[in-house]
């Protein structure tokens, strides 16, 4: 299955709008995508990952990138909507603790 | 270059060829077919046949119509850039031997410098299975025994597939063997680990373990997680499975993380059940098996010995999957 991507670019305010299934084979496409967004000084990214339904570790993998990179460029990264399967690998490997996750809106079916 | 066979020469592609055209029997055909066959097997190349064609046809019909002699120009001419692109396919496929081979023994030497030796300690039964979904393998497991006969049980999933993974992987095994018997405390342990793992892998590469410390004498089993799939703990007097609960972020990622440690007094008849997501994260079409199916299918392989149990599991989820596995699988048992 593949992974659809969709960048609202808003200046400061960057939205990533995420469906379909993060893995080996499409982590390095969001990788691509999520990168050069928070390599940006003072913006926000907010990633929609509401209609993801499946994410294994490589797609952490990306986030702790993306994560490592908004230390260095003072950006912030949050996600939201997660679905519970994806929820649950965060709360896992203990990366909730680091990561913004948004706890309001939760999806999932 | 070898000699070729006698039947590529002009002379016999002309005689074949005008053989052909005046009785258009199989015979030619057949004779042609073996003619290309030949030619692979010299590696001529295409244009080399069609100017033989070319040469042939020439010199049974000089008086071709100008427009058909230079369209067959034209041809050769498109023959001799489908001629350099079919050589470079072949140097490719060459090469992808030479890297399948690099990487089988790659992948040798990762089960050499990663084995370990399943101990036998007192009053434990221990199984253990860890079977790769491609050629390396991005799961770890690893066992270790002091002089009082206490085990040391570390289980681990580096995320990043093939060989930067397992890679890592080694550099974990020598970091573990390297640390002194007196400190084989579990939180201690994954403390200095995940301190090698932040200094020492790329960033987004991360590797999740459970790391326990199993007493022979008192049959306490003490344990710590950096952010590893959940195992399970089979309580005998119960009859009932439970989710082993820690907490810990995955090595790698801070550098300053703390690891709590947690224990759990072993009864006779009880299992510690430890795997990796290539466990849980099993797919049946587009659907995941859920917690209590997957316990379901260990419950019933609990009762044989460890190491028969823990084969007859892997087995039975690699039917279900298909017999293809997506991701690494390992699964361990500590029976008391």
């Amino acid at each position: 299955m593949d992974l659809n991507i969709e960048v609202n670019d808003q200046g400061l305010s960057q939205s990533i709008k995420l469906a379909g299934e993060i893995d080996a084979y499409t982590a390095p496409k969001l990788k691509e995508a999520l990168l050069p967004l928070v390599k940006k000084e003072n913006v926000t990214v907010v990633v929609d990952l509401e209609h993801v339904n499946y994410m294994d570790s490589t797609g952490l993998g990306v986030f702790i990138s993306a994560l490592k990179a908004t230390k260095e460029y003072d950006s912030e990264l949050r996600l939201v909507s997660l679905q519970d399967r994806v929820r649950r690998l965060f709360e896992i490997t203990g990366l909730e603790n680091i990561i913004n996750i948004d706890s309001t809106v939760r999806g999932g079916k | 270059m070898e000699p070729f066979h006698h039947n590529f020469n002009l002379d016999n592609y002309r005689k074949l060829l005008k053989s052909y055209i005046t009785t258009e029997d199989e015979t030619s055909l057949y004779q042609a077919e073996l003619f290309s066959k030949l030619s692979m097997q010299h590696n001529i190349l295409p244009e080399e046949i069609i100017n033989i064609h070319i040469q042939a046809l020439r010199e049974l019909y000089p008086d071709l119509p100008k427009e058909i002699d230079s369209s067959l120009n034209f041809l050769l001419e498109t023959m001799i850039s489908y001629g350099l692109a079919y050589q470079e396919f072949q140097t490719l496929r060459e090469k992808q031997g030479e890297l399948e081979s690099e990487i089988s023994i790659a992948a040798n030497m990762q089960q050499t410098l990663l084995s370990t030796h399943k101990p036998k300690i007192m009053g434990l039964d221990i199984g253990a299975v860890s079977v790769p979904a491609n050629i390396m393998n991005g799961d770890y497991y690893h066992f270790v025994t002091d002089e009082n006969g206490n085990l040391g049980i570390a289980i681990a999933d580096v995320i990043g597939k093939g060989i930067p993974a397992a890679l890592a992987m080694s550099m974990i095994k020598y970091s573990l063997d390297s640390f002194p018997e007196t400190q084989r405390n579990p939180s201690v342990i994954l403390e200095n680990l995940n301190r090698v793992v932040e200094r020492n892998v790329d960033t987004g590469m991360f590797i999740t373990m459970f790391y326990g410390l199993f007493h022979a004498k008192s049959n306490l089993l003490q344990f710590a997680s950096a952010g590893h799939e959940p195992g399970f703990y089979y309580c005998a007097k119960e009859d009932k499975f439970f989710e082993i609960k820690t907490k810990g972020i995955v090595l790698g990622v801070t550098n300053d993380t703390t690891y709590e440690q947690f224990e759990i007094q072993m009864e006779p008849g009880d299992v510690v059940i430890l795997l990796t997501d290539g466990v849980t994260e099993c797919r049946v079409g587009d659907r995941f098996i859920d917690t209590d199916e997957m316990l379901e299918v260990i419950r019933e392989y609990l009762h044989l010995p460890a190491q028969e149990a823990v084969e007859r599991v892997f087995r039975h989820f690699e039917k279900l999957q298909g017999f293809h596995l997506r991701d690494d699988f390992t699964l361990i048992f500590l029976k008391k």
